[in-house]
């Protein structure tokens, strides 16, 4: 029998038990649609990770005190104090591979303006601060070299900061106290939204690092150093060359480990992106669970089905019907079945994909891989379950069919 | 198919059944001999074997031994599928209970037995299917369903199906059989149509009115023909 005829045959016995064939789709259904829904939702929060990622600056190298975690024995990058405003300098005079560098002092502080006042972290850093971060000012400036190297009590303060002190109204031009001290707002940070792990990179605020290091007494510490590599294809040199100069510099004999971590921005990537696939790995297992159940549900159906129509099936093989035409029937039928509730999923994905959008404002994005994923699972799921029930019933014996009751 | 080849043709022809007391014999050493152009009625009591004769023949079952030569061809050398061919291109079926597919129009009941056939010798299986409605007297009603039929139109349906591949022979076991006699009696007129026309028929049947428009008459019992003769009443 030609393929064409099988279809039509499939479609038409499809339509003549309209209702059960509904029935028997809706697991295909709802299994496609929520493998395409959960893609969505992954990918779409996949794709903004790596959007965030890229927006950390270009060529961007972190350096952290305290070696690499290993197995969850050493206590973790950043928890000892094993850099130094030495180490930059260093860095500074004889790293050949890096065009920036700024130190990231840290200096938790309270600020006072009038009545507001805010906890935050006041930063020390460099004239390549920005730079280095891909960063901007919206209104007002940056602090320039003199006032860098006159360490004036000048900063730049982000969007929350300025949000929590002055509202609405523009701070560039107010002075605000920082642990007591007084100092001028010179530029306002345009808004960088939250970062990967949800921290606000808006409440934060930028001071020169010889302010921070002369005039503010306190709990500082040099949490980070920032570096740009001169060359986007040398990352992995200007990494090599910063460890050997501060093992150098720390005095660290060959067998001893770093006591600094160097990440670069495709580690943070990778580790971000990561993260992110396995929660789309864990969604789609989720979701395939119900396509298998959908697919058991076909099974079900046919089975019953190929029972029920035991004098269809005799009457066929009477006309001439080889075997091979009654199992490629029953096949194509669950095929039809299942790519029909396939088509159907898609679209019950598609429309829950832009309702989730609506409603939560999720990137959630549907790809056209994950639709012709769900689309290509939903046929072996019609295969692999139709292929029992007819094999069943091209097992039947003609005559024991036609006196079947 | 040389000149004078019978179209059935049986030689210690058996069929038993294996059932929990043992076997059973159903057919005992058939000999028939079919012509081409005979209208056969098989008569005789319930439970004497002829529907299982009926079924070998149409090849829906196999003998147990002895041979039995359709066209020519000896069928106990045939497999499974050679089988289904067969009854595809040399057979027609017309069954008591119609055995027309539910939900299904009277033409695509007709088109079917053509979408089985692998040797596609029918160009355009609508026309033909048309016609032999046209034939039968249904052109009016192709588009009905069995479940809009009476029991004479679906088993003109039926015969239509029958018909439409020209098979070397007609089968029908009791085609009368669900019907009143005013219907069976246009079935059984159609039938002696056909008969004129010069195809081959067997009719399992208990009516002696429709033996009476067959040209030969055979009776079996206990699974042996115990008569065989000719009706002079029909050329
Ligand atoms: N599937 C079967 N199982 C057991 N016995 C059967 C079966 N089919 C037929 N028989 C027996 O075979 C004999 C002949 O049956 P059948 O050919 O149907 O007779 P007829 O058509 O002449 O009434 C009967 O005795 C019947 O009981
Ligand atoms: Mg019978």
């Amino acid at each position: 029998m030609k393929i064409g005829s099988l279809i039509s045959m499939a479609v038409g016995s499809v339509r003549r038990n309209a209702v059960r064939s509904v029935l028997t789709m809706l697991g295909v259904v709802i299994g496609v649609g929520s493998v395409v829904v959960m893609v969505a939702i992954g990918q779409g929060a996949t794709k903004e990770v790596t959007a965030k990622v890229s927006r950390l600056g270009t060529n961007l190298i972190v350096i952290t005190p305290g070696a690499t975690r290993t197995g969850g024995v050493s206590g973790g990058a950043g928890s000892q104090m094993t850099l130094t405003m030495d180490d930059l300098e260093i860095l500074q005079k004889e790293a050949q591979e890096i065009s920036a560098i700024t130190p990231v002092l840290v200096a938790p502080s309270r600020v006072v303006a009038g009545g507001a006042n805010w906890r935050t972290q006041a930063l020390g850093v460099s004239l390549d601060y920005l730079k280095i971060r891909s960063w901007e000012v919206q209104s007002g400036r940056y602090f320039d070299t003199s006032e860098f190297q006159s360490r004036r009590k000048v900063v730049v303060v982000g969007q929350t900061v300025a949000q929590a002190l002055f509202g609405e109204e523009d701070p560039v031009g107010r002075t605000v106290r920082i642990r007591e001290i007084p100092v001028e707002i010179i530029g306002l940070l345009s808004r960088k939204g939250p970062t990967v792990d949800g921290a606000d990179q808006d409440d934060v605020i930028l001071m020169p690092s010889t302010t921070v290091q002369t005039r503010m007494a306190g709990r500082n510490f040099l949490g980070q150093i920032l570096v740009s590599a001169a060359d986007p294809g040398r990352v992995d040199a200007a990494r090599r060359e910063i460890a050997v100069i501060l093992r150098e510099n720390h005095r660290l004999s060959p067998k001893d480990p770093d006591d600094f971590t160097i990440k670069d921005q495709r580690e943070m990537a990778e580790l971000a992106q990561g993260t992110t696939r396995v929660m789309t790995l864990l969604l789609l297992v989720v979701a395939s669970v119900s396509l298998v159940v959908g697919g058991i549900g076909i099974m079900n159906i046919m089975l019953v089905s190929v029972t029920e129509r035991t004098r269809e099936i005799g009457i066929r093989r009477a006309l001439g019907a080889r075997r091979r035409d009654v199992l490629a029937q029953f096949l194509v039928e669950a095929i039809v079945l299942s790519v029909l509730g396939g088509v159907l999923g898609a679209l019950l994905g598609v429309g829950v994909t832009a309702a989730l959008r609506q409603v939560t404002g999720w990137a959630a994005e549907v790809t056209i891989s994950s639709i012709v994923l769900a689309m290509g699972f939903s046929v072996g799921v019609g295969v692999l379950f139709g292929w029992w029930p007819a094999r069943r019933a091209a097992a039947l014996e003609p005559i024991e069919a036609l006196r079947f009751q | 198919m040389t000149p004078g080849t019978p179209v059935v043709e049986t030689v210690a022809l058996c069929r038993s059944l294996t059932g929990a007391d043992g076997v059973t014999p159903i057919l005992k050493g058939l000999n028939l001999r079919v012509e081409k152009g005979e209208m056969l009625a098989i008569m005789g009591p319930s439970g004497s074997g002829k529907s299982t004769l009926l079924n070998i023949l149409g090849c829906l079952d196999r003998p147990s031994s002895g041979t039995y030569r359709l066209d020519g061809v000896d069928v106990g050398g045939l497999d499974d599928d050679a089988l289904a061919d067969l009854r595809n291109q040399k057979l027609g079926f017309v069954f008591q209970g119609f055995n027309l597919l539910p939900r299904t129009s009277a033409l695509e009941n007709v088109i079917l037995p053509m979408l089985y056939d692998r040797a596609q010798r029918y160009a355009d299986p609508e026309v033909r299917a048309r016609a032999a409605l046209e034939q039968v007297g249904l052109g009016h009603r192709m588009n009905h369903h069995p479940s809009q039929l009476s029991g004479g139109q679906q088993q003109r349906v039926a015969v239509a199906r029958a018909l439409v591949t020209e098979p070397s022979l007609l089968i029908a076991d009791e085609p009368t059989g669900n019907l009143d006699s005013h219907m069976g009696q246009e079935i059984m007129a159609l039938f002696s149509s056909l008969h004129a026309q010069g195809r081959t028929l067997i009719i399992v049947t208990h009516e002696p009115d429709i033996a009476a428009v067959c040209s030969r008459i055979i009776v079996l019992k206990d699974g042996q023909i115990v008569e065989d003769r000719p009706n002079s009443a029909v050329v």
